[in-house]
């Protein structure tokens, strides 16, 4: 994931350059290792989204490795933090495999790139020699069917699609039977953008969730929890609401071209334990990676 | 879960200072800390929390907060006003021009704009003025089709040029467009994209330099982390906005990327989105934003129950 990195870099303005570094200042600023540097570390990591009582642990953890390495030197700190937090994200047993046949469904709430990174996937399983199916069942945002069908179109993969309003479950079903007779190896399910606390819209996505259970249990069914990279502490309870519904089994934490960090994935990984799978770093079909803990840790701090 | 309990600490926190007949500096520190969580896991910016309880420390160690009969009450009093104050104070309403009226929404990707466009329009409708919309991004698919669909939804005008033409011809050519039509104000929704990308930030200076809007709007998701300052510091350095609109404030975070926002640019938030629907649209109320942002409304309550 040089890549992330390379991407990262250079997207780079000036305006970026000023806002990271942080890390840098406090360490260049400090002359030994102390409670002072331990706070500002933690101010660090609370301004990248980590949340107060990860920060809390993570910095705990710092105290620890420090204790046991013996590290004396300032210089030492940041890659001793890097380590905590690569591997805090490291998963050991990677759950998510996507062997023929797959079923992914993807979700969230509104805008946070579920369309988008179902396009980036399509293209990327594709590319792997896979026969994708992409399944419309945002029946209600407007445009939302003839968003994915742009995408469809990008990735060249098939698309099952009902009118706009009409029932999502519909679409699922039909999608799961197109997806069995046409021997596909991926079906990607597109779902509305949805508020965790709107109880008849999470019914729907259990609904949804059901169905493929139902007509397809043997299959590998995923759900994947998409998540604004920009988000706040929000984000650890949309992740406990939709894992209620769904069963969560992995992250796309997106829009890391930015500025943002995404640095609640750590608080969710801490309650939760759910891994992120990939990252989306563009709008471009291509800008998608495979999530990497060390170079997330790098980012990070 | 860290906001169920947020509102249950603050309220631990603000009845030991009303348990107590006079409060020493010490007391308030303790309480400080508990705000200062507060603040921080409803996602108000870093620095800015710093500055607000450094503040909110000062006033509240004051001789008459210390010496008055109800500390702790003085203490939540002060905590929710200088909120509010910070949040803005009042209401802040909308410019109009005397000929053609142009609004421009601006914003990261998928907070909320083209949604936005169409409630504006259909608030603006309800207040007799006659709206536009304009189709200005040409690059997300299917974002021209997204907001024709809107304005049908709605009954208001879509003025789009397709995606071969660019978002400065577009604007441009939509006011010509209204004066034709009969319409009163132009809503132009522009694409999504990151304060840090130059080239797009350009793009918006050209439209707004050629339409000359009246109101420059930044629309945030309301979910934003600590990341809202950097990008709303770099909108309004590049396009002096006019204001801020916070969308999604139907869920349940708490918004602080609000205070943030108003602390850094200075610029109001004029108006809410609060669902997905045409008509989820409410004007900004800063006392009520605050409330929400410290989990108030349980604490306050409890305040009173005393
Ligand atoms: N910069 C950046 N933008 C992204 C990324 N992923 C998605 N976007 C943009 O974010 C916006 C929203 O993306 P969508 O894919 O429509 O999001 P969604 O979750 O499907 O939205 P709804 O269906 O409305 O809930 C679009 O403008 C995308 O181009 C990313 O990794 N980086
Ligand atoms: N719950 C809720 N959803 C909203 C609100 N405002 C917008 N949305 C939803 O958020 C998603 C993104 O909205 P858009 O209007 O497409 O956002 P945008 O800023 O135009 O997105 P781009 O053009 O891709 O940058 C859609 O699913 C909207 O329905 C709101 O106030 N509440
Ligand atoms: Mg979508
Ligand atoms: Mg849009």
């Amino acid at each position: 994931m040089a890549n992330f990195f390379e991407k990262l870099k250079s997207g780079l303005s000036k305006t970026r350059d000023n806002i990271t570094g942080k890390m840098n200042e406090v360490l260049g600023l400090a002359m030994t290792i102390d409670e002072d540097l331990f706070e500002e570390l933690e101010e660090v990591l609370i301004t990248s989204d980590v949340g107060y009582e990860t920060s809390m642990i993570l910095i705990e953890k710092l105290r620890q490795k420090i204790r046991l390495q013996k590290i004396t030197e300032v210089d030492k700190v940041s890659g001793a933090l890097k380590e905590v937090i690569s591997e805090f994200m490291e998963d050991e047993e990677k759950k998510f495999k996507v062997e023929k046949p797959t079923i992914i469904l993807v979700i969230g709430v509104n805008g946070v790139g579920k369309t988008t990174s179902i396009g980036k996937l399509s293209h990327k399983y594709k590319k792997e020699g896979k026969k994708v199916i992409m399944a419309a069942a945002d029946t209600f945002r407007a445009a939302a069917i003839d968003q994915l069908e742009v995408w469809a179109k990008r990735a060249e993969v098939d698309i099952v699609r009902h009118q706009e309003g009409s029932d999502p479950a519909a679409v699922v079903f039909d999608a799961l039977q197109a997806f069995k007779a046409r021997n596909g190896d991926v079906l990607l399910v597109d779902t509305a953008g949805r508020l965790h606390n709107k109880k008849n819209l999470m019914n729907e996505l259990e609904k949804i969730r059901r169905v493929i259970d139902r007509e397809y249990g043997d299959a590998n069914i995923y759900s994947l929890l998409v998540l604004d990279g920009t988000s706040g502490q929000n984000a650890v309870i949309q992740a406990k609401e939709f894992q209620k519904v769904a069963q969560l089994d992995g992250i796309v934490l997106t829009k890391l071209d930015g500025t943002a960090k995404g640095g609640v994935v750590l608080s969710i990984k801490e309650s939760l334990k759910i891994p992120v799978v990939y990252i989306g770093v563009g709008e471009g079909i291509d800008d998608l990676q495979d999530f990497d803990a060390k170079a997330f840790a790098e980012a990070l701090i | 879960m860290a906001f169920d309990s947020l509102a249950e600490r603050l309220q631990e926190a603000f009845k030991k200072l009303r348990g107590k007949g006079k409060l020493t500096e010490n007391d308030i520190k303790e309480a400080m800390r508990e705000v200062r969580l507060a603040l921080l896991e409803a996602d108000v910016n870093f620095k800015v929390v710093k500055n607000f309880v450094k503040k909110v420390s000062e006033k509240a160690t004051g001789s008459e907060v210390l010496e008055s009969l109800t500390p702790g009450q003085q203490v939540v009093k002060i905590v929710n006003e200088e909120l509010t104050a910070l949040m803005g104070g009042s209401e802040a309403k909308l410019s109009f021009d005397s000929s053609i009226t142009a609004f421009m929404l601006v914003g990261l990707q998928g907070a909320g704009k083209t949604t936005m466009a169409g409630k504006l329009a259909l608030h603006l409708r309800k207040r007799n003025r006659k709206p536009l919309l304009v189709a200005a991004d040409i690059y997300r698919p299917a974002a021209i089709k997204q907001l024709q669909i809107v304005g049908k939804q709605i009954d208001i005008p879509v003025f789009a040029m397709g995606d071969k033409v660019s978002p400065v011809d577009i604007a441009k050519a939509s006011m010509e467009y209204a004066r034709k039509e009969g319409c009163d104000v132009v809503i132009v929704d522009t694409a999504g994209r990151l304060h840090i990308d130059e080239e797009l930030m350009n793009e918006l200076k050209s439209i707004k330099s050629s339409i000359r809007p009246m109101e420059t709007l930044l629309v945030v998701d309301a979910m934003t982390g600590q990341d809202a300052v950097n990008v709303s510091e770099s909108f309004n350095n590049s396009l002096d906005l006019t204001g801020v609109i916070l969308t999604k404030l139907d869920g349940d975070t708490r918004g602080g990327a609000a205070l943030s926002i108003r602390e850094v640019t200075g610029k109001p938030i004029k108006f809410s989105g609060v669902g997905e629907k045409m008509s989820d649209l409410e004007v900004f109320h800063p006392e009520r934003m605050a409330s929400r942002i410290l989990g108030m409304g349980d604490v306050l309550s409890l305040i009173e129950q005393a």
